[in-house]
């Protein structure tokens, strides 16, 4: 039974890691670049929503639309003013902006809020559920999380297959000038893209805050990197490849942390990441380059 | 009538000039060849005027609107549209998504399925093969869908950047032909090749483009008969 309520937790911690590795294989897919800024974001919709439900005593449902509100205005500004005039440079400078703007997220944060652990209400009102005689107890959050995480995917891949925007991103995805010569406007499908990927940031945070209840302004960090390491693991760029990659590493993460030791988890995770791309240096669902004749 | 005037047009790639003050026009209903050896300008030029690349000076007019500065997703709405070099089809997509991108611009449903149709009648082997991915088609049938794709937005203008290129010669015939029939369908043809022989043929008037100017200019079937030309672009 034990196995069992472990593994439960895993794939809703998995989930998290899922919801907030489509954001990074998004933007990657979309604008080829590693927006490592991305689990900051995660953090700055935790403090939106202490702010409005801790601070402000509003109700919850608030916090989280404020949060999502606010974090896809976060992401797509970030976008406009820090990537946008470095379309066309190298990929290191980019990378160097990402990891600037996490820091200049993360000290803001600081400045603000300071470094003090604080207390999270959980957004989640849900009872838990106790199977086979209270053997097994899923708590409510573990619910949601994994509900919200399987929504989102079917939602997400319904957008791209069945919208007119989502069949442009897999045009911009695959050849930028190509997409401009159908009259795809590839600025503003980038910026619909950091939209998405944030707002989805944003309600990870919500239920990665309500699973472990403190907030720093590091929060976001740890999580961002396993994100991004489910995101190659599943294959970058690939919707489903994150939702694998994201489920499970947090299955692998939890279990290890339950079998073998909590301290060595995190080395687990990262080894069987460098197996997997040993074996497949695409990630578990990448794509493998097509050869142009 | 003008529909496309090109004056004086320069275009850099960094401190290099790749085209060097170029002017020509293509009137409505033409069809006009742009030749030239590798390296000479000639998809530089297409895609400076269809938006992909900005131009250093000079002024791009279509249809009597100055559209130099226009970005280039703006300009297939206004009946523009590019067959790029090398196809570039969106290799992961189905035939029928890369066509469906093609009238990303337009709106109305019904519209949009008869030009499918119509597309579908003109490339009976898109139809056969919709379901499949662009990437796996033979060059010549990539050719037909790029070519397809850039029909659906129903342009006034097309251009084509070297559509006969690694195709053999039963496909490049085909090419030509499907390439006459949409002119003769009212749509005017800005045609890049490299098969001066076979451009020559179809288009009404042409430009020899070398190393950023225009070497040579006038009907097409005179330029066919030029000495000069015969020698440097025609050699068997
Ligand atoms: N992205 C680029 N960066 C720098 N120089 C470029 C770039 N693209 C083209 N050039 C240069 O500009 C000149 C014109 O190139 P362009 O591709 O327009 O020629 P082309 O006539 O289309 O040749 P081809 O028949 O081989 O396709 C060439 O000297 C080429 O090396
Ligand atoms: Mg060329």
């Amino acid at each position: 039974m034990s196995f069992l309520s472990y593994l439960i937790n895993g794939i809703s911690l998995g989930s998290i890691y899922a919801i907030i590795a489509l954001g990074y294989t998004m933007v990657y897919g979309i604008a080829r670049m590693l927006n490592f800024a991305h689990g900051d974001i995660i953090m700055v919709g935790g403090f939106v929503i202490f702010t409005v439900v801790s601070t402000l005593s509003l109700p919850p449902a608030l916090g989280i639309l404020a949060a999502v509100v606010l974090c896809t205005i976060l992401g797509v500004v970030i976008e406009r003013v820090a990537y946008k005039p470095l379309r066309g440079a190298s990929s290191l400078a980019v990378l160097i902006t990402a990891i600037g703007v996490s820091y200049l997220l993360q000290n803001v944060a600081l400045l603000i809020f300071g470094s003090n652990a604080r207390q999270f209400t959980s957004v989640v009102n849900v009872p838990g559920l106790k199977l086979a005689d209270g053997a097994l107890t899923i708590s409510g959050v573990t619910m949601v999380t994994i509900v919200t995480c399987i929504v989102i995917m079917a939602a997400l891949t319904q957008f791209i297959n069945r919208t007119k925007v989502g069949q442009a991103m897999l045009a911009v995805s695959e050849d930028k000038g190509a997409a401009t010569l159908m009259g795809i406007d590839v600025n503003r499908t980038i910026a619909i893209t950091f939209a998405i990927g944030s707002a989805l940031a944003a309600v990870a945070g919500a239920l990665l805050c309500s699973t472990y209840p403190s907030l720093t302004p590091y929060t976001g960090s740890m999580p961002g990197i396993k994100a991004f390491v489910a995101a190659v693991f599943g294959g970058i760029g690939s919707i489903p490849g994150a939702f694998i990659g994201g489920v499970l590493l947090g299955v692998i993460e939890n279990l290890s942390k339950a079998y073998i030791s909590s301290q060595l988890s995190d080395a687990i995770v990262f080894s069987v990441l460098i197996v997997v791309l040993l074996v497949r240096p695409t990630g578990i669902l990448g794509k493998k380059i097509m050869e142009k004749v | 009538m003008a529909i496309l005037e090109v004056k004086d047009l320069e275009v850099y790639y960094g401190v290099i000039q790749a085209i060097k003050g170029i002017s020509f026009e293509v009137n409505q209903g033409e069809i006009i060849a742009l030749i030239g050896a590798n390296g000479a300008g000639k998809t530089t030029t297409l895609q400076t005027i269809t938006g992909l690349i900005p131009s250093k000076a000079g002024k791009i007019v279509y249809e009597g609107q100055d559209i130099t500065k226009i970005p280039g997703h703006k300009l297939v709405s206004m009946g523009i549209a590019h067959v790029p070099e090398g196809r570039r089809v969106f290799a992961t997509l189905s035939v029928l998504q890369n066509l469906k991108l093609g009238a990303y611009t337009r709106n109305d449903k019904n519209e949009l399925e008869e030009t499918l149709q119509m597309i579908y009648r003109r490339f009976p082997r898109l139809e056969e093969r919709k379901n499949q991915m662009a990437g796996t088609l033979s060059g010549g049938e990539q050719q037909m869908l790029a070519m397809g794709r850039a029909l659906m937005s129903h342009p006034r203008l097309i251009v084509l950047d070297e559509p006969s290129m690694g195709l053999s010669p039963i496909y490049v015939n085909e090419i030509f032909d499907i390439i006459q029939k949409i002119n003769e369908d009212g749509v005017t043809v800005l045609l890049v090749e490299q098969n001066a022989k076979k451009a020559l043929s179809i288009a009404d008037r042409a430009y020899v483009l070398e190393t950023g100017s225009i070497a040579l200019s006038g009907e097409a079937s005179v330029l066919m008969n030029d000495d000069a030309v015969k020698k440097a672009y025609l050699s068997e």
